[in-house]
């Protein structure tokens, strides 16, 4: 297979984030399928705890433990993860300062659910820190995994997020976890990550994504591309478009037409579709002017088609496919 | 043989009529119009005679705008436009999270305890970016406009959570934290239990602040051990709100409306939210599905517009007709797998109320936007 150089060549680390309901963790899957190139191993990560991948790959809800999920289209393996903050604090502790039996007792007196709901910032650092973790190991001189998707939280919260071991370095002023917060925010704000903004062309989503990428810039963080999500295909030509909006379709020709396809529909269905046209029309205008104000972002921008029957494993694979195609990946 | 399922139609309108309904909360995963039906709901009932406040959390500027909204300054501000014959109003409000949380830090404690609170970065972190603040401060900001007795309707949005259950948990969490023994060891064995709890453990008490020194180091347990001192005094006071708050959500005149979209993802949601309230024994008036597709042509099926438009396409003729019915086959698909969800989830929960609303071409930016979402809610 013959595939465009990758536009994110030498980034290892892929943060995904959107606006809740804009198909981040849909993004997220079908650009680890993408990037699971022939002999290339993949991870994506989830630290939500939704076991939204599980349900995408339609396997069991993840352990805490990567877990090999599907090939990727050019024959790679991805592999998942659903980070859970708890274990990750115990892991952390373990591998740090080889706690054992006192980890165990912290965990008794409820430090462990201290540090993972309660502690400012904890959970973050947690999940920020495991997601580190699998980015810098290595086995037999190379990296374990090629490259890392991170389906992250909202663009709501995502700065708080990826910002969260900057914070940490500012309460912790010495010591080990001041160290470790320093090397994540120092991959975080490198050119080894980039974090994509997934967008719908609709108004709040499309301010979201303005709004999230101001912020970025401004957290020095590096921003990604725009993957533009469920958009569909034109259907219409632009003047039938036009007449549409303005309710002038030639409704004789319409129904002529739909006589002539020998569905058998009655007149008042003839209005009823044509009433759907001028709705259509309404949004294809909507969507236009959102894809304006996303193209002037100048971020490198991808398209992906709306799936009317939904998201199944067939579908990830078609918008991996598309990422691959039009550079993502 | 089919058998007509039976269908719980929910009626918004009675709810916001009946006058025993104080509280209305608007729950659900994020991205599925929690805010629109919340400011739509409080502009029916205003509308209808009711004097309501809308809590809104983290509102789309435009939305925000359409509201008379410019800034988050945590303080009810009314809302121009609205239809007063029948004696109602609306207020409206953006929640200010810190703001919030230093009247609490300040009401609850003496003014050199506040301060040293107020300047802890503990305190700072906390209340600026710990994520169970939001739902917490929104509680808390509930309650607050209850004791204030101005409205005899409050409409509350909640934050855009991980979960839509992190807005019940925490409260609660915050209030276990406050209680917790964790915190008993921060504080050294002044507090009595703490020392022979840990020896149960066999581990001492130098033991567990000798691990906690090594993990954090020095200075943040220092940081964090003065944060809790500080706080320690408003330890009850904290706990009692929290109580008092999740009673309130469990009176009478609480109805929870659970906001989803025809979704799979925003349906488990509202599927896990549902049980929930079922055992807290919170009171659920029913589930919006928000943005469901809806169509005219209902009779001809998504396989015989596509087969129509495939007729069309071979003899080469009608392509405006083509594309129509094409647009047609992709719109009854789409309603289809939304039929399919929302089945799926009223046979799971046979007892909840379902109100539709139908997929609006644009976003919503000023009242009369609202007003149509408000006649959709109400079954309209």
């Amino acid at each position: 297979m013959v595939s465009p150089e990758s536009d994110w060549e030498g980034v290892r680390l892929h943060v995904v984030t959107g606006k809740g309901g804009t198909g981040k963790t849909t993004v997220a899957a079908a650009l680890a399928l993408a990037l699971a190139g022939e002999g290339r191993r993949t991870l994506l990560v989830e630290v939500e705890n939704r076991q939204g991948i599980a349900q995408l790959f339609d396997a069991p809800p993840l352990p805490y433990e990567e877990r090999k999920v599907a090939v990727g289209p050019a024959g790679g393996d991805v592999h998942a993860l659903a980070v859970d903050p708890e274990e990750a604090l115990l892991e952390y502790l373990d591998m740090f300062y080889r706690l054992g039996r006192a980890g165990r007792a912290l965990r008794k007196i409820g430090a462990i659910d201290f540090a993972t709901t309660i502690a400012p910032g904890m959970r973050d650092v947690l999940l920020t820190g495991k997601v580190y973790e699998a980015v810098r190991r290595t086995s037999r001189g190379r990296p374990v995994y090629d490259a890392v998707v991170l389906d992250a939280p909202p663009t709501g919260r995502i700065i708080r997020f990826l910002e969260v071991n900057a914070e940490v370095a500012g309460l912790a002023r010495v010591g080990p976890i001041r160290g470790h917060a320093d090397s994540i925010m120092a991959l975080l704000r490198s050119p080894q990550t980039a974090v994509h903004l997934v967008s719908l062309l609709e108004e709040m989503p499309v301010q979201e994504t303005v709004d999230a990428l101001v912020g970025l810039v401004g957290a020095r963080l590096p921003v990604g591309g725009i993957v533009v999500n469920a958009v569909r295909a034109p259907l219409l030509r632009q003047a039938d478009l036009t007449a549409a909006a303005r309710g002038g379709l030639d409704r004789e020709a319409v129904a002529a037409g739909i006589a002539a396809a020998g569905v058998g529909v009655r007149p008042a269905a003839v209005d009823a579709l044509i009433a759907e046209v001028a709705e259509h029309a309404e949004r294809v205008a909507l969507e236009k002017s959102e894809r304006r104000t996303l193209k002037a972002l100048g971020r490198p921008t991808y398209e992906l088609p709306l799936l009317a029957e939904g998201v199944d494993l067939g579908g990830l694979y078609r918008l991996a496919e598309q990422l691959c195609r039009q550079g993502m990946a | 043989m089919t058998r007509r399922e039976p269908r719980v139609g929910l009626d918004l309108d009675e709810v916001i009529a009946d006058r025993a309904t104080g509280i209305v909360v608007c729950c659900g995963a994020g991205g599925v119009g929690k805010t629109t039906t919340a400011a739509a709901l409080g502009l029916r009932a205003a509308e209808q005679g009711r004097t309501v406040v809308v809590l809104t959390i983290d509102p789309a500027r435009r939305l925000a705008q359409s509201l008379g909204l410019e800034a988050l300054d945590n303080t009810p501000r009314t809302v121009k436009g609205i239809d007063e014959v029948n004696g109602g109003s609306l207020d409206a409000m953006m929640l200010d999270m810190k703001q919030t949380f230093d009247e609490v830090v300040i009401a609850h404690s003496t003014p050199e305890r506040a301060q040293a609170i107020l300047d802890n970065p503990f305190y700072q972190s906390l209340s600026s970016s710990f994520s169970g603040t939001q739902e917490y401060m929104a509680m808390e900001k509930l309650g607050q406009l209850r004791a204030e007795d101005r409205w005899d309707l409050i409409i509350v949005d909640t934050p855009p959570s991980r979960s839509a259950l992190d807005f019940l948990d925490a409260p609660k969490r915050l209030g276990s934290f406050l209680d917790g023994r964790f915190i008993r060891v921060l504080m050294g064995s002044a507090k009595t239990g703490g020392r022979a709890y840990l020896k149960v453990l066999g581990a001492g008490l130098g033991t567990m602040t000798a691990v906690l020194t090594r993990v954090l180091g020095a200075q943040v347990l220092k940081d964090l051990q003065a944060f809790i001192a500080a706080l320690d005094t408003m330890f009850g006071g904290f706990r009692e709100r929290a109580d008092s708050t999740f009673q309130l959500l469990q009176a009478r005149g609480t109805k929870f409306v659970v906001v989803a979209a025809p979704e799979r993802d925003a349906l488990r949601e509202a599927s896990y939210f549902v049980e929930r309230l079922r055992e807290e024994r919170m009171p659920l008036a029913g589930l919006v599905l928000n943005r469901v597709h809806v169509t005219g042509a209902a009779s001809l099926s998504a396989a015989r517009a596509a087969a129509g438009a495939e007729t069309l396409e071979e003899a080469r003729k009608h392509p405006l007709a083509t594309a129509i019915l094409r647009l047609h086959a992709e719109r009854m698909r789409m309603i289809e797998r939304e039929q399919s969800l929302r089945r799926r989830f009223t046979a799971a929960h046979p007892r909840v109320a379902v109100v539709d609303v139908a997929a609006q071409p644009g976003d919503i930016h000023d009242l009369d936007g609202l007003r149509v979402v408000g006649a959709a809610l109400a079954g309209r």
